[in-house]
């Protein structure tokens, strides 16, 4: 009869033989690699959503769902902009699905949510989008590594610096009053003020505001050089909009956020999104041939311009397929796994040059002071108009001194008086 | 086998908490920890669907508030673990005590109306609690939420996460039966057929529906602060409109005003969900269609339609003998 203690000795024994053995060999060349892919598709940023699945999947459809010797198999799962869907899709795509990482998510609140359960069970997990500054600033996680993201005050610093020598002297800023608004607004607010510039006013609004004049109506007495704005989806839409029929266009420019006009917001448009400003670290509309590559093939697959989200996440799908053909495919490695992400140097993306991540696990790399003009079709893209070479998430601040600051809320913005 | 059910309740009845306790005991044994962590969320959510339960089923008030109650707890827990620094039992403690107090504060601006206007009253009142926890952000963490550390040691197992949960839930569930049964109990009922009635014999409605609230906000609160546990994560989401509106759905297709009800209709809706989210990304359809099916079919709720099943079975026994 076996006894309990027996069979837990064989068992391990076993187990010792075969992780030791010939069929871990047998077992990599076999097995595939499993890749949880999450994104909200219904719900508000269901459109978004679709979009950071179609920009992940153009990329395996091009290059193939092999590494190594193993296929790759993705299963989507829709978090419904819902922290609590996440957490629960993620449990599912861990638990039972035993995929080997995560990548995805579009609003901070999913991705916080994921990122707090992967800090418990070690699951590497990718984010193109997940914005929130802390997440490698503060509250880093090491298996958390923003291959292909971005932070907001990272994108608007040089946005901010651009504005001081293009004549800027006072600007007022309007943005969505929660987490990626502030931070987008504090990296902007911070440089700008330390340069000298001065912040008249910020106006925060709940999100889906349906309803600018309020705002606009302020705007137009401030004497402002510039008016700074921060919106996302179907908030940026309706902000251009009112913004144009108040009559403000044409009078004070409009700087932005990526979001103000990303593509999935300025292709619904008419003219108004024409001439913003905007900082990001990719332009639909940029010369390099990686990027007029990647613009024309999903242009051909799925008839429009990309927007950030299917373009992180095509740029995500290349970075991780670098890593995991950097260490033969081995995804069970975890640890290997993480380094070979942090030691990838990312080449001919439509990030343009070259993108590495800094030792939070965030990348640095050119950010694009970018126009929205018409192409000779009449289509809107965005083009870029000054690059900031190698910008990292800490600008040209000591990121240990930088980390003492608060984060950037609607009481901090960082603003020099 | 229903003559033996007749005759003996009392050896039906244990002999089937015996079984339920079999199986929720097997349980770890045989699931893997997904769906273990399933069955966890199912044993909090009918926490949460019970406390709705002694409202909805026995007091004759329906409310919409009861998701702000049980994410406020989730708040407190989560806050006080991180800014207080606070001992996990000490900081569920605190959530349970502030969704008492929230709910206590609730019952008084809500206990004097009934019908449609108490419904719409706690929906108003849940909605505060949402956009308070939305917009203090400094405190909440606004729409990003507020991450905790809270399964650490023991607890990260979640063999011993689902042990805890489940003898919270059983508890809850003795705690609730008992309340309902008690006389204060049956004079809750009586206030849900006829208030007039009640209050002409003399009894205090408004203290009794005072009183009901708080025991279902405490219920709710304890489900809540749980689940801050389960989740080790809160946001927004967790107060919102549609968490009060899942726990009442609970409630109504297991079968108002039979509390062991709670626990299908959680156990069916969230599997349901997850299940049907698998296939499609459409699975709303799915979950509405179920739920018209058995409002049409078995208005009563699952355990409401098997109990007045098997009281008819019996009845034409006892009249055609």
């Amino acid at each position: 009869m076996i006894n309990r203690r027996k069979l837990l000795q064989t068992s391990s024994a076993v187990a010792a033989v075969s992780s030791l053995g010939f069929p871990a060999v047998v077992r990599a060349q076999k097995a595939p690699i499993k890749i949880g892919l999450m994104a909200p598709l219904t719900g508000v940023l269901a459109a978004g959503g679709k979009e950071l699945v179609e920009g992940f999947e153009l990329w395996w459809e091009r290059n193939g769902k092999e590494i190594a010797g193993r296929k790759i198999e993705i299963t989507v799962e829709d978090d419904a902009s819902n922290p609590d869907t996440a957490l629960q899709k993620a449990r599912r795509l861990v638990e039972q699905t035993n995929v080997h990482f995560l990548i995805g998510n579009i609003t901070a609140n999913t991705g916080l949510a994921v990122a707090n359960y992967v800090k418990g069970n070690g699951v590497p997990y990718f984010i193109p989008v997940i914005a929130a500054d802390d997440l490698t600033q503060r509250n880093r996680i090491p298996n958390v590594l923003r291959i292909a993201g971005y932070t907001g005050s990272q994108m608007t610093r040089p946005l901010a610096d651009w504005s001081l020598k293009a004549g800027y002297k006072k600007v007022a800023t309007v943005s969505q009053d929660y987490a990626y608004g502030h931070e987008m607004c504090g990296g902007f607010c911070q440089t700008f003020t330390e340069g000298g510039g001065q912040i008249v006013q910020q106006f925060w609004h709940p999100l889906n505001n349906s309803d600018f004049s309020p705002y606009l109506g302020q705007l137009q007495g401030l004497g402002v050089d510039a008016i700074f704005g921060m919106e996302t989806g179907a908030d940026a839409s309706r902000f251009l909009q009112q913004y144009t029929s108040f009559g403000l266009k044409g009078k004070i420019p409009l700087i932005g956020a990526m979001n103000v006009a990303d593509q999935s917001v300025i292709r619904t448009l008419g003219d108004e999104p024409m001439d913003v400003v905007s900082c990001a670290m990719f332009a639909e509309g940029g010369q390099d041939e990686a990027t007029k590559a990647f613009v024309a093939g999903y242009e051909e697959r799925y008839q429009k311009l990309p927007s950030v989200f299917g373009t992180t996440h095509y740029s995500g799908a290349k970075w991780l397929t670098e890593a995991l053909t950097a260490i033969g495919g081995n995804v069970e490695d975890r640890e290997a796994l993480l380094k070979a992400v942090r030691g990838i140097e990312l080449k001919g993306t439509p990030l343009g040059s070259v993108v590495k991540l800094d030792p939070y696990g965030h990348p640095v790399y050119n950010v694009f002071i970018r126009k929205v003009v018409k192409r000779a079709d009449g289509k809107k893209w965005n083009v870029p108009i000054a690059t900031y070479e190698n910008v990292s998430q800490f600008w040209k601040y000591d990121p240990e001194t930088y980390m003492k600051q608060p984060s950037y809320s609607r009481t901090f913005q960082g603003i020099k008086s | 086998m229903t003559d033996g059910e007749r005759r003996h309740p009392a050896w039906v009845s244990w002999a089937s908490s015996v079984g339920v306790l079999a199986v929720l005991a097997t349980l770890p044994f045989v699931l893997k920890s997904y769906h273990l962590g399933i069955a966890t969320q199912i044993l909090i959510f009918a926490i949460l669907a019970m406390s709705i339960d002694v409202l909805a089923g026995f007091s004759g008030r329906t409310p919409l508030c009861h998701g702000a109650i049980f994410g406020t707890a989730t708040y407190f827990v989560i806050y006080s673990v991180n800014i207080w620094d606070l001992p996990l039992p000490a900081a569920l403690l605190v959530g349970v005590a502030a969704a008492t107090v929230l709910s206590a504060v609730f019952a008084i601006l809500a206990v004097r109306v009934s019908g449609v206007y108490f419904l719409l009253l706690t929906l108003a009142l849940g909605l505060v609690v949402w956009g308070v926890c939305l917009r203090w952000s400094q405190v909440t963490g606004g729409e990003n939420g507020l991450r905790g550390d809270l399964r650490r040691g023991a607890l990260a197992d979640i063999k011993v996460f689902y042990a805890i949960a489940a003898a919270t839930s059983l508890f809850a569930y003795i705690a609730m039966r008992r309340f309902v049964n008690s006389p204060f109990g049956l004079t809750l009922r009586g206030i849900r057929d006829s208030e007039s009635r009640m209050a002409s014999l003399g009894y205090n409605v408004t203290l009794h529906v005072f009183l009901a609230f708080v025991v279902s906000g405490f219920f709710a609160g304890l489900a809540g602060s749980i689940y801050a546990v389960f989740n080790n994560y809160v946001s927004p989401s967790a107060v919102a409109l549609p968490q009060s509106v899942q726990g009442l759905l609970m409630a109504i297709v297991g079968g108002i005003g039979t509390l062991v009800g709670s626990y299908v209709g959680a156990a069916l809706i969230i599997m349901l969900e997850l299940f049907v989210s698998a296939f499609t990304e459409r699975w709303q359809i799915v979950l509405g269609s179920v739920f018209v099916a058995i409002m049409l079919f078995a208005p009563e709720g699952i355990v409401g339609k098997i109990n007045q099943l098997t009281r008819r079975h019996s009845q034409s026994k006892n009249t055609n003998p």
